[in-house]
């Protein structure tokens, strides 16, 4: 009785108390990819450690892979060097991996759902911040460091304290062109990107029920750019309806107590949360970062606001040096600025509906004289089943390029990089100084608001675009 | 009992919402190593275009050569995972973050290489920026008494998890206390296996 869904996931985890208020939680899914376990792996070398559970551990190549060449080679010396100490490191400890050359190989947290590896009441961690991904599954799933990654493959467990939780109740049903990337950006821009620090933030309402198990992704994706631990969303018959029939989901003789197990997963009537935010999801209109960071965000057809307008002398202060960084000027209009790259991808927005949602905004039409677009499918599941639904033909048709799945262009670890004073329309999660490449202007938009901006070279207001029937993802 | 955790020059680092993008930028994440961190910290502002130091980045004015305490805003090292932010300020040589508030993930991937990180409230942390205003600071951190002391007996406490404090000065090897634990992981696993067969 009255406990959160965190705190019931979280009490089934505690293996023992260590010492004061923290406990050693069990873990139930390590994901692994290239860039952050080489150093967890030297770590256990060195001190006669052994991977205690590759059963419950996985891998895949991401962050450092060429989109354009599926070779360990594709993207330089070093990055061979991390491919193959991943492989080695692997093949060693005897854990799964889904290397460059597996036909399902992705972005870690595109895949992790995509097998069934994800599932409700999980505790799921991967060295990546973008974990809060699988929350989305009513699972507690976050992003750790590589000394963390190397504790839990020596032992399985982590050591937590117990986080404070948020409530976000985005009520009433959205309106057309308004995508789960729409929601998560203005809730970002309402609370800031610390305003969820210390906190697991669990997203409820009409809103949120409606939202596929893509939209939920989306939204628990980006739960960490306000600087929370989690983010989390109960599980209900859309989640099972997914998970029914993935290849690491519960078999047949599992899956009525399976079912059952998660039907007891949500945060009681009487659970009292640290904090609450209600949101009216009717209000919320397509949203496009203007700034340097997730909260500096606004409604497509506001204009970018002046450092003033801000009473808080620290977001004023950001505003402005914002403003410089980005080449813009307050009081101006984004559906005036003109985009030099777009990008569809990263683990935000690289499912089927994201493409599916952005494919429909293309139709027939071309990408705009000037303009480098790119698609690249967050796994290979995602990318065949667009070209068998005839996305890819459109994107291809229109002049974006279509690639190979991988993190590309959201950080720009491999060549897929954003020029210096080059503005670029992406469905990514982070719009900081330099993150698509030196210099680099990110707007974050959602797919369809991406495509739109590939179309017409500069950003549009999806509300108001006629060819956008159907566009809502 | 003092216990001087740290002491030495203090490096005031003006600036909110610090990401981890700034801290180490993405082209350094190719390594398998755990070192050579050092020159990657805060590159994108530290050098210019053409690779020279820019003179206007804090960490190439000459006075603050050799800092090893770093003074900072609010929501420090928000952004990814990547433990090479701590890294590279490890090995640049900063051992302390005094702040207003820190992002978690590096709050805790701080701890796990012996870092100490300092919340401090907005005017305690304006009082300190103020004091380097006026001149070279050269502060010691008493951690067993949670004091900075700024010298001529002035000092500012601050607050901290128990845990983290006792973590940092018995200097314990994480995985090896949680390894005191490994009847327990075990008997966990066995009962896991029995009421949840499908997890594995």
């Amino acid at each position: 009785m009255n406990r959160t869904l965190y705190q019931k996931i979280y009490q089934s985890h505690v293996v023992g108390s260590l010492n004061g208020s923290t406990d050693l939680l069990f873990v139930d899914r390590h994901l692994i990819h290239e860039v952050t376990s080489p150093q967890a792996f030297s770590g256990l070398r060195l001190a006669g450690r052994k991977v205690r559970r590759p059963d419950l551990t996985f891998a895949t190549m991401d962050h450092n892979t060429s989109t354009q060449v599926r070779s360990y080679d594709a993207a330089g010396e070093t990055s061979r060097k991390q491919l193959e100490a991943l492989a080695a490191n692997c093949a060693e400890s005897g854990i799964e991996l889904l290397d460059l050359y597996h036909p399902d190989q992705g972005i870690v947290h595109v895949i992790g759902p995509e097998l069934g590896l994800t599932q409700p009441g999980m505790v799921i961690v991967c060295g990546d911040s973008h974990t809060s991904t699988h929350g989305a599954f009513g699972a507690i799933a976050f992003g750790i460091g590589t000394s963390e990654v190397e504790h839990v493959l020596a032992t399985q467990t982590l050591p937590q304290q117990v986080a404070r939780t948020l409530k976000v109740e985005v009520t009433g049903q959205l309106s057309p062109f308004v995508t789960p990337k729409d929601v998560i950006l203005a809730i970002i821009g309402k609370l800031g990107t610390a305003g969820g620090n210390g906190y697991v933030a669990e997203f409820c309402g009409e809103a949120i029920r409606g939202m596929t198990m893509e939209g939920r992704m989306t939204l628990c994706n980006m739960s960490i750019e306000m600087g929370a631990k989690a983010g989390l969303i109960a599980p209900d018959d859309t989640t099972f309806a997914y998970l029914k029939g993935k290849p690491h989901a519960p078999k047949a003789e599992h899956w009525d107590a399976a079912i059952a197990y998660w039907q007891s997963l949500y945060s009681d009537a009487d659970a009292v949360f640290d904090t609450v935010v209600n949101i009216d999801g009717s209000q919320i209109r397509p949203q496009i970062s203007w700034g340097t960071n997730p909260e500096q965000v606004i409604a497509v057809d506001q204009p970018v606001p002046a450092p003033e307008s801000f009473k808080d002398l620290i977001k004023a202060d950001a505003a402005k040096r914002a403003l410089t960084y980005m080449g813009l000027e307050a009081g101006q209009k984004l559906t005036d600025i003109k985009v030099d790259v777009v990008f569809i991808g990263s683990c935000t927005n690289s499912r089927i509906e994201d493409l599916r949602a952005a494919a429909a905004v293309v139709g027939t039409q071309k990408v705009a004289a000037g303009v480098r677009a790119l698609v690249v499918p967050g796994s290979g599941q995602v990318k065949r089943q667009a070209e068998a639904e005839g996305l890819a033909d459109v994107f291809k048709a229109a002049g974006f390029e279509w690639r190979e799945p991988g993190c590309s262009m959201c950080l720009g670890m491999n060549d897929d990089r954003v020029d210096a004073g080059q503005r670029c329309a992406s469905t990514s999660n982070r719009n900081f100084e330099g993150r698509q490449g030196r210099g680099s202007r990110t707007h974050l938009v959602s797919p369809a608001m991406a495509a739109a901006a590939a179309i017409a070279g500069k950003f549009v207001d999806i509300s108001q675009m006629s060819v956008a029937q159907g566009a809502q993802a | 009992m003092s216990q001087i955790f740290a002491k030495g020059l203090v490096c005031p680092l003006d600036k909110n919402n610090v990401d981890t993008d700034q801290i180490i930028p993405k082209q350094f994440l190719t390594s398998v190593s755990r070192d050579g961190f050092a020159e990657a910290l805060f590159f994108d502002w530290r050098y210019q275009a053409d690779g020279s130091a820019n003179p206007e980045f804090i960490l190439n004015e000459p006075q603050y050569q050799g800092a090893s305490i770093l003074l900072t805003r609010t929501n420090f090292g928000c952004g990814s995972s990547r433990e090479h932010a701590p890294w590279a300020i490890q090995q640049y040589g900063f051992n302390v973050i005094i702040a207003e508030s820190f992002a978690d993930i590096f709050f805790n991937n701080s701890v796990n290489n012996g870092m100490l990180l300092i919340s401090l409230s907005a005017s305690n942390i304006e009082f300190l920026f103020n004091r380097c205003k006026q001149g070279s600071q050269q502060w010691q951190i008493d951690l067993a008494n949670q004091e900075i002391l700024l010298g001529n007996n002035a000092a500012v406490g601050f607050a901290m998890d128990q845990d983290v404090k006792q973590r940092l000065l018995s200097g314990l090897d994480f995985i090896g206390a949680s390894e005191t634990l490994s009847p327990q992981i075990g008997q966990y696993e066995a009962a896991r296996k029995q009421a949840t067969p499908w997890l594995g």
